[in-house]
Parts: structure tokens; C-alpha cells; sequence
């Protein structure tokens, strides 16, 4: 179980990364979301993968699901979405003032390569 | 107690002159003149006591925590330089009286001059290390407003910026060897320092520090290579160069050499450097004066050379050799000082400092004529002047050397021959500009200046001529105090007397004598030699490789900052797989002692559906729709494995936030391009996946390494006192709205000033609208579906009543101010999307800013509350109430914090939502529209 959930942080971490990686603004906010999804998961796994643990305190219960990192997890959660919601707003402004949704600086001679 | 008053006082004194103007300039001089007269009588007063031999010290904390003290002493050294300061500042506020033209601003100059002298004081004074750094520094800052007094002259200012650059610089490091020092000994005390000889020259660390503090003391001296700086400073007033270049600036790397003398002098390495460093910056410089034409270039490569003489002295194995080390500062200070007094008042009065206009000046200015030929005199060590004096012993000096070895014989014969270059020099000063024919073409013709303006000159050269001639009776008490603080006991005893008989270094003298006055005979001969180098300017090459210095780093900064943001994300990435990269060889084995849990069937499926939308996500980026659909798979699988390990609140928060980022990045995607062009190299598609596997997989590993290895959580103390301390049974809550509080108040402050700044950026944003979807089919007429707006406005109600519920019973079941927050968004954003905005904003008439603020304000107060009672911020008290026909509830004042939790995500999320929604409106197509267009 370990090394499945692991392969799965992997997996969304490099897909995220290959987005993130893009020369577009819409891909590069996706690709940050997907990245925000792998480093959500690694940060909760933290505490260990938890199967039918107890998320409330009851009496005669002792066996728990780790709760810091739900904790960290759940506001990296909202704070993530205010993150993706900046970013991808930039982007709009971008396109608005610049009339481009590239993410490299126009006036920067170096990327030729990106725009064909 | 008198002590720091002569700082202060001349400190004081640099604001009496601004309260002046430039109409009264007697009054000007003489007022500026009065706290530091007061400040030389201090050290008069003192005087006896020091030159008996006590030390008189003055200690203050002023930033303990650094271990800088407002600490000053008073020992023979310090008066000193604190009499030449005085003294010879005084003069030069006379001569300065009548040398500035009505033009120029004399309470500005009057301010400098007060900062710097102050500052110069502070460094003969200073009791500690890091206050001496200070004045230090405040000295290189002072110069620089003093050298560009006339900032309207390109020379005046790039020579001070030239000047400022290389003492600064040098300052810096000196610094940095005070630290080292410090660190050595402990204290940045100055006398413990001075005596800690041995324990700082045993030390490891004394290499770099006494390279560095040398580096500082000379730049600060213009010792050779750092002399270029002086000529250029020459820019300044002449009576800024006067005091700058005879009794203070450049004898404040000097006075540092002799400070330190005791702790850092006596090894080899000191040896060498100094000594050799000092040499042949007296004979290199001595070489130029003789070849200037500037009056002012001779005098200043002629002190650069009197410094390399003083340093060498400072270098040398021998005590009497610092002895004639101060002597010099002393001399030096004096015929120098007056030197260029008279330069100034050949510039003054003729208009030209060119020595080649120059001749024949003993006619018109008989009297300034003859004090120059007498300075310039003992400049050139004539017999009976106090020059020939410590000329006399630094010769003596050189012969008993021990450094070099067998090549020993050099160091008195390149004296010598310094001697006579400074012989030469001094000759054609006085004979090219004073006699010789009666000069033509003047720009001014030139009359002997008012008495005021000679009289400094006369004081100094005065000097000169009393030192010479009975040095027992006027200087041996304070050289000898001066030694005392400066070399190490048993101290030589001092005979200062002109005749010592015949023996060799009078032999030397002679020789300099007669070898300068032969050379200056033969001089076009030198000139002719000379012009077969080209001509190099010092601020020409500075400027130069500055210039080059900041292409260069343009050029540096360009290459990684160039606009590219996927370059930066390759740098970054790049740094992070080499930094994890190199983590994860250093490890054994991936796999950690842990055991492994088993696998089901269902949780396969999971893993297999979220990794194949993961990477759908990724490989069909260019379709923008379906690549967000893709997402939202991967993030409803996220909110399931959240479900799946025990994480109750954590998926019902992702599944909130999952609905609420989709229908944000289709709004969004509304305004931007349907597709991403095919763009990218096929290299670059081969490099990006590399390194993103590459990512992946150490992603990968670090996360199964940590799972596979023992935990050990500080979870056992939140499970602990949740119920206890917090009053919730719900630990993830306590811990978000109780124990880390603090970080949760951080967090809603960003989430509000995102919220404001997406405000802001949608502030008047221009927007393309595609009038069709990127298949080229119109968008749909049917605005708002009947299903959808009927179930939506039945659901919102209910939606928010399962909001309360959630937020209420948040403390002690999975629920909360987030969860609750994003659920009433949801549920009104569903209202927006089945209505519209225009309807919606009809029925909803509130703004969201206020609401989202109003959550942070509520949630810091709740924070303070706990200050009224005494207790941290951020403290939470509950307790159980009998509420009638509810029952028994716990209410805790985190329920109130949770409110403006709840409140902000709400606002927040409904400020970026609905803003952005509303901007739609404009461009929606109608069902009028396109009646029109049919």
C-alpha cells in the first residue's frame, strides 16, 4: 500500500511539474494545481497511512489517524485554492493587458524555441 | 567626564555654521571655530596627566548585545593625533575663511569639515573596536562630501566617488577583521585587545585578520596599489586637502598601524607586508611627485610617499623605528599642511596651479615664498628643520633592519633613494614655482594675500623651524607618551638631538642631498624618459573597470534573470533534484524497517484512476476543457484517499474546494484561449518529461521512504489535551481554531488578501471574448436551465442550514469553519451559476469584501480577548451551558474564532467568484442578441 500511494504522489507530482513546465498560463496554473495535489497527499502520508483510525476523541478508543497533518493539510487546502484562483485571475489580466497568455516575458530575447 | 565632550563638542560644532549664512563669513569662521578651541583646551587640560603617563578612559553601554561600547581613551597616542586634529583644524578653518570664494557655500563647507573632524577625533579615541569602525567609516563618508564640495565640477565628483569606493571598501574589510578579533579575544575592548598579543597571534584566525585590518588601514593610507585614489581627491577645496592629506585621512591607517601596533606588530608576516608595502610606495610615489606639473599633484604623490615612508617605519623589527614613525606623523604633518597652504594661495592668487605657467612668485609674494621654501625645506630632511630629524632616524633604522637576510643592504640604500627623489621634488616645488624669472600670461596677477590667510602657514612652518631646532625640549614628552601607547615595554630611551656626529646615516643624508639637487639638474632628461610610457590616468582606468564591472554583472544577472519563467522553474527544479537528489543517495536503502500494509483490490482501482487522470491531465494540456476535467477527476480521487485514511475533515474541505476550483478555472478558461497552440520543441518535450519523471520519482521515493520508515508524532500530546485543554473531541479542529491558532490566523489573512487582490486585477480588465467555444459552435441561448434553477434554489437553504450544522458541530465532529465556509459558498455560487448574477446580486445585496474582512477581525479579536484575561494570545476558554430545550452544550470562545474562519473563507471565496462571474454579464449572448443577428 505504501509504495502504490507513493508511485500515485509520484505520478501527480511529475504530470504537475510537465504542466508547470509549459509555456501558456492556463497549463501552468493546472500543472500547480496538480502539484498542490501531490504535495498535499505526501504532507498528510507524513503521519502515516491511517486505515479505519478514529477521527474524534471517544472513550475506549485508541486508535487515531495522525491529526496534525490533517490539520497543516486542510488549510495548504484553502490556501491552495487562493493560489490556483491568483493565479489563474493573473492570467486573465496578462492576456487582458498584454493580449498574450504566454508566460515568458516578451521582450526577453532568449525563448525562441517556445514560440516556434 | 570631559572626554566625550571632544567628540561631541566638534560634533555640536558641525551645526553651528549651518545656522549661518554666507554673508557673514568672519562671524562664520570664528564661531566655527570655538568648540573645537574648547575642545583643544580639554585636551590641553589632560595633556600633563598623559604625558606623565596615565591613561584617562571613559566608558558607556550602548548596544551591549554587539558588545559596542561608547567607550574613548586618552593615552599618548591619541593626544597626539588629537592635537594635530585640533591644532592644524583650527588653522585650516582660518585659511579656509579666506580661501573660499563668496561663491561657495562656506556653512556647508564649515558642516564637512566639523563631521569629518569630528569623526577623526572619534578614531584616536575610540576605546572599542567596533565605535572605531564606526568613526572609520563615518571619516570615508565625511571625505567623500568634503572632496565633492565642488559637486558641480565632474572631477570633484568622480574623485570623490573614487575615494569613497576605495576607503569604504577598505573600511569593510577592515571590519571584517575586527570581527575576527573579536572573536579571538572575546571583547572588542580595546585595551583587552592590545593585550592579547600572544593569545591573537597564536590564533589560526590571525592571518586573515591582520589582512584584512591592513587592507583597511592601507586604503585608507593610499599605500601602493591602493594610492590611486589620493591624486584624484586632489579635486577638493585646498584647504580640505590640507587638513585630509597632512594631519588626518590618510594618517588615520597610520594611527591605525600604530594603535594596533601592540597587538598585531611583531611577526614575520607583519614584517614583511608593512615594511616592504611601505616602501615601495614611498619610493613609487616619490618617483611620480617629481614628474606632476599640478602643484597639487606633487604634494600629493609626495604624501602618499611620506606615508609609505611612515609605514615602513611602523613595519619595521625595531622599537625606535615606531618612535620615528610618530616623529614623522608629527613633521609631516606640519610641513605638509603648510605645503599646501601655500599651493592654495598660488592657486588663490594667480589662478593656476600649473607649474609650468608658475615662475618667479618670490617677487609678488615674497612672504608666502619664503615659509614654502622653509616647509618644503624640512620636506626634503635639511638639517636644522624637524624633516632632517626623523629623516635622521628613519635612515638610522633601515641600517639595523633584520629583514631580507642577506639582502638586508636593501632597505637602507632604497631610503636613501627615496630620500633623494624626495630631495628633488621638494627642490623644483620651490625653485620652478618661487624663482626663475618673472612668470607671463597669468591668469590673475598675484598679490600677497591677507595676513589671516598666511598666518596658519607661518604657525605651521614656525613649527618646523622650533621643532628642528630644540626637539628635546618641545617633543619628547609626547612622543614619549606616544610610545608608551604604542610599543611594547622595555621601550627604548629617546635622545632627540640635530647632531649625532659623523656616522652613516648622516653619510645618507648627504648623499640625498646632493644626489636630489644633482638629479633635479638633470631633470628634462627624466621628463624625456618618462614621456616614452603612455600616460595612464587612475580615474580613467577606475571608471573604466567599473563600468566594465557593471556590464559584467548586467550581463551575470541578465543570463538568469531574463524574463523566462519555465527558465526559472528549470533552475529551481533543477536545484531541487540535485539538493533531494543528493539526500537520497546518502541513505542506505529505500525501503525503512517498517511494515508494510496489505493491499485491496478497490484501493488498486483508486491509484490506477487517479494516476491515469494525472497523467491525462498532463498529456492532453492542449484541449484546456478536457484537462480540467481531468483535474477534477484527480481531485475527487485526492478527496476519496482522504476519506479512505481516516481523514474525515480533509475530504469533505478537498471535495468543497475541488467543485469551487473547477467552476473557477472554467470561468476563467471562459476568457482565455480554448487550446494551447503545439509550441514546444520536440527537445524540449523530451527534456520537460525527463525532468518531470525525474521529479516524480524522487517525489516517489522520499514518500515511500518516509512511510516505511517508524513514526514518531508530537500527535500524543494533541490527542492528549484536545478534550482537556481545548473542550473539542474533534483534534483536528482544536488544533486548527486552539493550539496552532496563531498559524490559522496567518493563513485566513492570506486567503482575504488574495480574495482583495483579485479584486483589484479584475479591476478594469479588458477581456477577449470568444463569441463560440473552440469547436466554433455559438454558445448555448439557453442561459439558465429551469432543472438547474429549481433544484439550486430548493438545495440553498438546505445547503445552508447543513452549513451551520457542520460549523456547530465542528468542535467535537469532523465539520468546522472551513468546511462549513466552503459549503455555503458552494451553495451560493450554485445559485449564481443557475440564476445569473444580475438576479442573484438583486436578492443578495451585500459585498464580500466587508464579510471576508470582518471574518480576520473577528478571529484577531477573539485572539486579543484572551490578553483582557490575562492569559496568551489566542488562549481559548469553554465550558459546558444548559441551554432549555437544547440541552447541554460546550461552548468555547475558539467557536467565536471559528466564526470569522467561516466568515472569511466565505468571503473570500465569494469576492473571487462572483467578481469574476459578473464580468460574463457584459458578453453573455441573449436570446435578443441573437434575434438581432438572425
Amino acid at each position: 500500500m505504501e509504495a502504490l500511494f507513493a508511485t500515485v504522489t509520484g505520478f501527480l507530482a511529475a504530470s504537475g511539474l510537465y504542466l508547470a513546465l509549459r509555456g501558456r498560463t492556463f497549463p501552468v496554473v493546472v500543472g500547480l494545481t496538480l502539484l498542490s495535489y501531490a504535495v498535499n497527499l505526501f504532507l498528510f502520508s507524513t503521519g502515516g497511512l491511517t486505515t479505519n483510525g478514529a477521527a474524534v476523541i471517544e472513550d475506549g478508543v485508541d486508535y487515531y489517524a495522525d491529526p496534525l497533518p490533517q490539520a497543516l493539510v486542510l488549510t495548504a487546502i484553502v490556501i491552495g485554492f487562493a493560489m490556483t484562483a491568483f493565479s489563474v485571475i493573473l492570467a486573465m489580466r496578462v492576456r487582458g493587458d498584454q493580449g498574450s497568455d504566454q508566460v515568458n516575458d516578451q521582450r526577453a530575447e532568449e525563448p525562441k524555441e517556445e514560440r516556434s | 567626564m570631559s572626554l566625550p565632550l571632544i567628540v561631541l563638542l566638534p560634533l555640536l560644532g558641525s551645526l553651528i555654521p549651518l545656522l549661518s549664512d554666507n554673508r557673514h563669513r568672519t562671524l562664520n569662521a570664528w564661531s566655527t571655530a570655538l568648540l573645537p578651541a574648547i575642545a583643544l583646551g580639554i585636551v590641553l587640560y589632560h595633556a600633563p596627566g598623559v604625558i606623565d603617563g596615565q591613561v584617562d578612559r571613559f566608558s558607556m553601554s550602548w548596544i551591549p548585545q554587539l558588545g559596542l561600547d561608547l567607550a574613548f581613551r586618552l593615552d599618548g597616542l591619541s593626544l597626539l593625533f588629537l592635537l594635530l586634529i585640533l591644532g592644524i583644524g583650527l588653522l585650516i578653518i582660518l585659511y579656509a575663511r579666506y580661501y573660499l570664494s563668496p561663491n561657495d557655500s562656506m556653512p556647508r563647507f564649515y558642516a564637512y569639515m566639523m563631521l569629518f573632524m569630528t569623526s577623526m577625533i572619534g578614531i584616536v579615541m575610540a576605546d572599542n573596536l567596533l565605535l572605531l569602525w564606526i568613526f572609520w567609516e563615518m571619516t570615508s563618508l565625511s571625505s567623500f562630501l568634503l572632496i565633492g564640495y565642488w559637486y558641480q565640477q565632474s572631477e570633484a565628483r568622480r574623485g570623490a566617488r573614487m575615494a569613497l569606493a576605495v576607503t569604504g571598501m577598505g573600511g569593510l574589510a577592515m571590519l571584517a577583521g575586527f570581527l575576527l578579533i573579536g572573536h579571538i579575544v572575546g571583547t572588542f575592548d580595546m585595551q583587552t585587545v592590545l593585550d592579547s598579543r600572544e593569545a591573537i597571534q597564536a590564533d589560526p584566525r590571525y592571518l586573515p585578520a591582520l589582512l584584512l585590518i591592513l587592507l583597511g588601514a592601507f586604503t585608507k593610507s593610499a599605500q601602493f596599489p591602493f594610492h590611486f585614489w589620493l591624486p584624484h581627491a586632489m579635486a577638493a577645496p585646498t584647504p580640505v586637502s590640507a587638513f585630509l592629506h597632512s594631519a588626518t585621512m590618510v594618517k588615520a591607517g597610520v594611527f591605525l598601524l600604530a594603535r594596533l601596533h601592540p597587538a598585531l606588530a611583531g611577526s614575520q608576516l607583519w614584517l614583511y607586508i608593512v615594511t616592504l608595502t611601505g616602501l615601495v610606495t614611498m619610493i613609487y610615489a616619490a618617483y611620480f611627485a617629481l614628474l606632476k606639473y599640478d602643484l597639487k599633484g606633487v604634494l600629493a604623490f609626495s604624501t602618499v610617499s611620506h606615508l609609505g615612508l611612515i609605514t615602513m617605519l611602523f613595519g619595521l623589527d625595531s622599537q625606535m623605528a615606531v618612535v620615528a614613525g610618530l616623529f614623522h606623523i608629527i613633521n609631516h604633518a606640519t610641513f605638509k599642511a603648510a605645503l599646501f597652504m601655500s599651493a592654495g594661495i598660488v592657486d588663490h592668487e594667480t589662478g593656476t596651479r600649473d607649474i609650468r605657467k608658475l615662475s618667479g612668485l618670490r617677487r609678488q609674494l615674497p612672504m608666502t615664498a619664503t615659509l614654502a621654501a622653509l616647509a618644503a625645506a624640512s620636506m626634503a630632511g635639511v638639517p636644522l628643520l624637524n624633516g632632517f630629524l626623523s629623516k635622521e632616524m628613519m635612515l638610522t633604522e633601515t641600517l639595523d633592519s633584520s629583514i631580507l637576510g642577506g639582502l638586508a643592504w636593501l632597505i637602507p640604500v632604497l631610503a636613501t633613494v627615496g630620500s633623494l627623489l624626495s630631495v628633488a621634488y621638494s627642490l623644483r616645488y620651490v625653485r620652478n614655482v618661487f624663482f626663475g624669472p618673472k612668470a607671463e600670461e597669468l591668469p590673475k596677477s598675484p598679490h600677497e594675500p591677507p595676513f589671516f590667510m598666511r598666518f596658519p602657514m607661518l604657525v605651521l612652518v614656525a613649527l618646523c623651524v622650533i621643532i628642528g631646532l630644540l626637539p628635546a625640549l618641545t617633543v619628547t614628552g609626547i612622543l614619549e607618551a606616544a610610545a608608551r601607547a604604542t610599543i611594547l615595554p622595555p621601550r627604548p630611551e629617546l635622545h632627540l638631538a640635530i647632531w649625532h656626529g659623523f656616522n652613516l646615516p648622516l653619510l645618507m643624508s648627504v648623499i640625498a642631498l646632493a644626489g636630489g639637487i644633482a638629479l633635479y639638474a638633470v631633470r628634462r632628461n627624466l621628463f624625456a624618459f618618462q614621456r616614452q610610457f603612455p600616460q595612464r590616468d587612475a580615474l580613467m582606468t577606475f571608471e573604466y573597470n567599473v563600468r566594465r564591472l557593471f556590464a559584467w554583472t548586467q550581463l551575470t544577472i541578465d543570463r538568469f534573470e531574463n524574463g523566462s519563467l519555465q527558465r526559472y522553474m528549470l533552475w529551481l527544479i533543477i536545484a531541487v533534484l540535485f539538493l533531494t537528489g543528493s539526500g537520497l543517495l546518502d541513505i542506505d536503502q529505500l525501503k525503512g524497517s517498517r511494515e508494510l500494509q496489505s493491499l485491496d483490490g478497490l484501493l488498486m482501482i483508486g491509484a490506477a484512476i487517479t494516476i491515469l487522470a494525472g497523467l491525462g491531465t498532463a498529456v492532453l494540456h492542449r484541449r484546456r476543457l478536457v484537462s480540467l476535467m481531468m483535474l477534477s477527476v484527480v481531485g475527487l480521487m485526492v478527496s476519496l484517499a482522504f476519506a479512505r485514511f481516516s481523514a474525515p475533515d480533509l475530504a469533505l474541505t478537498q471535495l468543497a474546494v475541488e467543485v469551487v476550483t473547477v467552476i473557477l478555472l472554467m470561468l476563467a478558461l471562459f476568457f482565455l484561449p480554448q487550446r494551447t497552440p503545439k509550441e514546444s520543441s520536440g527537445a524540449r518535450i523530451v527534456r520537460d518529461m525527463l525532468l518531470a519523471a525525474g521529479f516524480g520519482g524522487v517525489v516517489a521515493s522520499l514518500n515511500y521512504a518516509l512511510l516505511t520508515r517508524p513514526l514518531s508524532s508530537i500527535s500524543g500530546f494533541f490527542l492528549d489535551n484536545s478534550v482537556s485543554g481545548g473542550g473539542g473531541h474533534n483534534v483536528v479542529n482544536v488544533i486548527l481554531v486552539d493550539f496552532r491558532g496563531f498559524d490559522t490566523l496567518g493563513e485566513i489573512t492570506v486567503l482575504c488578501i488574495a480574495a482583495i487582490g483579485i479584486y483589484k486585477l479584475l479591476n478594469r480588465l479588458r477581456l477577449f471574448m470568444p463569441s463560440s467555444d473552440s469547436e466554433g459552435r455559438p454558445w448555448s441561448n439557453d442561459l439558465h436551465p429551469m432543472l438547474l434553477a429549481t433544484v439550486s434554489q430548493s438545495v440553498l437553504p438546505l445547503a445552508l442550514l447543513v452549513s451551520v450544522f457542520i460549523f456547530l458541530r465542528g468542535h467535537n465532529e469532523p465539520g468546522g469553519g472551513f468546511i462549513a465556509g466552503l459549503v455555503t459558498a458552494v451553495a451560493l455560487i450554485l445559485l449564481y451559476i443557475a440564476r445569473g448574477v444580475e438576479w442573484a446580486q438583486q436578492r443578495l445585496s451585500f459585498q464580500y469584501q466587508p464579510i471576508a474582512v470582518t471574518g480576520v477581525v473577528i478571529a484577531a479579536l477573539t485572539g486579543l480577548g484572551s490578553w483582557a484575561f490575562g492569559h496568551n494570545f489566542l488562549t481559548s476558554a469553554f465550558g459546558h451551558f444548559h441551554i432549555p430545550y437544547i440541552g447541554d452544550i460546550e461552548l468555547a470562545t475558539a467557536m467565536l474564532f471559528d466564526l470569522g474562519v467561516y466568515l472569511t473563507v466565505v468571503g473570500a471565496t465569494l469576492m473571487i467568484l462572483a467578481n469574476l462571474g459578473k464580468l460574463t454579464t457584459p458578453h453573455r449572448p441573449s436570446k435578443e442578441n441573437d434575434k438581432e443577428t438572425v
